[in-house]
């Protein structure tokens, strides 16, 4: 990979916390190469201090969704070590992997929800991190109490009207936001985003990524989203890790950095 | 004038390919196994100009139609109904988990799916008529023995379809349930279920149609149902009975197929 300007400010690999907690994700030595593919993380080093905003940028290919999913084994890591929010994630076995998943908000680039079920009842389905049986299935069956979260979930993305609809009669931005209210159905200790904002509209997109950051502010969760957006990577992040040769490549506070920067970084790599 | 075009080509393939000798002898073998089928198990040409009167000597003693006993041949054909309900409810409740067992990514161990498809596919193979024969023993002459061999039959039809519905569900919100640590049960019953049920209900208007075909044929062989009638109808050389009890079970039929295309269409 080529040295960008970037780099030389940024020393290779090292990691500027601009949270102010103990590590929420501490990655070590990460490798994972798919078949007989190129190796897509060749040794890479990450801690990410609780409470922090996170943005992850990089080309395509160079294993930001990958990263992130491997953070909760969506993907199986390669080599190295991981631990999140305390715990070493290679050594749970099924039950123990189901408990860190509750404490980890999910949200993906594709909103993932059962569309030909209603809005209330998508967000009802975030209680079976902690919950399960009928009760968890549908808002028909639901505890008072959880469609009431529910609902309170739903006013907070600005979507409470839109309860009961169907969410194939939603546009993307309202699925999405959808998405999220059912990842703050989770209560989650941290949020990871996966391009939230990538099928969107610039308005709908711009929309998510503030409800997003908004929302993690006010619960003093850490946040790590992966975007192709310059703009949200310095608006909504504090610090921003670039992704390239399988590695750190770029690591610095949001404030530190302008669109033009990155996109040189983007244009190097 | 218009020239005339003789383009020069030096070769032009052949319009069958030559085949090897082993597609040749397979060919061959197929045909003549066709040829000696038609001629020893088919009709002959003297057994089909013996037989034509005869069946239009029978349709002219079915009409017209005998209404004597119309009360009781539409309770026979209601029962009948009711029979082909019971043993498509039975197998289309339990074809949801053995579908699920059956299903790949959500069976809970390889071992499992092969078994569920095995037996799915045992419930496929043999006849509906067989299952009959096998519970009037069971169970004795009458209904209870249609509706089990309904229920079986419908499962092997069933079940299959369910589980490749399921199957072919968008992978996405399982994932986001996983990844939110929600169990196997739980995303089967929030997301694939659901995403499963329009076609699932296709599966199963079309398994209450060919329910109903067979609950009238099962009373043949003694598992209750109108078919009983037409039997001793037949047996007794009582032709315009059995004509009244043919145009009601069409009736019938049509009827259930027509509402099923209808729900079908409104559903999906």
């Amino acid at each position: 990979m080529s040295v960008t300007a970037l780099e030389k400010i940024a020393p290779d690999g090292a990691v500027t916390p601009t949270g102010t907690g103990a590590a929420v994700v501490s990655v070590r030595g990460l490798s994972k190469q798919f078949g007989a593919g190129p190796m897509v993380m060749a040794g890479l080093d990450l801690d990410i201090q609780h409470g922090s905003k996170v943005a992850i940028i990089g080309a395509n290919g160079t294993g930001k969704s990958t990263l992130i999913r491997m953070l909760v084994r969506l993907v199986e890591p390669g080599g190295g070590d991981i631990r999140l929010l305390g715990e070493d994630i290679r050594r749970l076995g099924a039950p123990g992997l189901k408990r860190l998943r509750s404490r980890v908000g999910f949200v993906f680039q594709r909103h993932n929800l059962v569309t030909r079920l209603s809005a209330l009842t998508n967000v009802v389905h975030g209680v079976q991190s902690r919950m399960s049986g009928p009760r968890s299935w549908t808002q028909l069956l639901a505890p008072r109490e959880v469609r009431a979260e529910a609902m309170h979930c739903l006013e907070r993305v600005g979507l409470a009207d839109k309860a009961m609809a169907r969410v194939d009669t939603l546009s993307g931005g309202q699925s999405q936001r959808v998405a999220v209210a059912r990842m703050l159905m989770q209560r989650p200790e941290l949020v990871i985003a996966d391009e939230p904002d990538a099928s969107l509209d610039p308005k709908s997109g711009e929309e998510v990524m503030a409800t997003l950051a908004a929302l993690a502010s006010e619960q003093n969760a850490t946040l790590i989203f992966v975007s192709h957006r310059m703009e949200h990577a310095i608006r909504f992040s504090e610090r921003i890790v670039g992704l390239g040769g399988g590695r750190v490549a770029l690591d610095q506070p949001s404030h530190m950095v302008s669109e033009a920067e990155l996109m040189r970084f983007f244009h190097h790599d | 004038m218009i020239d005339v075009i003789k383009p020069k080509v030096s070769h032009l393939p052949p319009r069958i390919e030559r085949m090897n000798p082993i597609s040749f002898t397979l060919t061959f073998g197929v045909a003549a196994f066709v040829i000696w089928s038609l001629t020893t198990a088919g009709p002959s040409v003297e057994q089909l100009a013996r037989g034509l009167p005869n069946i239009g000597n029978i349709l002219s003693r079915m009409f017209p139609p005998d209404l004597e006993r119309i009360d009781r041949i539409l309770w026979s054909l209601f029962q009948t109904f009711q029979m082909a309900i019971a043993g498509c409810a039975i197998g289309l409740i339990l074809s949801v988990p053995l579908g699920i067992l059956a299903a790949e990514g959500l069976s809970p161990h390889p071992a499992i799916r092969t078994a569920a498809r095995s037996l799915i596919a045992v419930f496929r193979t043999v006849p509906d008529l067989v299952w009959a024969l096998i519970f009037v023993i069971a169970v004795g002459l009458g209904s209870p023995a249609g509706v089990l061999a309904i229920a079986i039959d419908v499962m092997g039809f069933a079940a299959r379809f369910f589980a490749e519905a399921m199957e072919e569900t968008d992978k996405g919100p399982r994932e986001a349930l996983s990844a939110l640590g929600a169990n196997k049960l739980g995303m089967i019953m929030s997301a694939v279920l659901p995403a499963a049920l329009p076609s699932m209900i296709a599966t199963s208007l079309y398994c209450l149609e060919k329910a109903t075909r067979a609950s009238v044929v099962l009373g043949l062989v003694g598992a209750g149902g109108i078919g009983v009638e037409l039997k001793v109808a037949f047996d007794l050389f009582a032709y315009q009975t059995a004509a009244t009890i043919i145009l009601v079970i069409l009736m019938l039929v049509i009827a259930v197929e027509q509402t099923g295309g209808w729900l079908r269409r409104k559903i999906i």
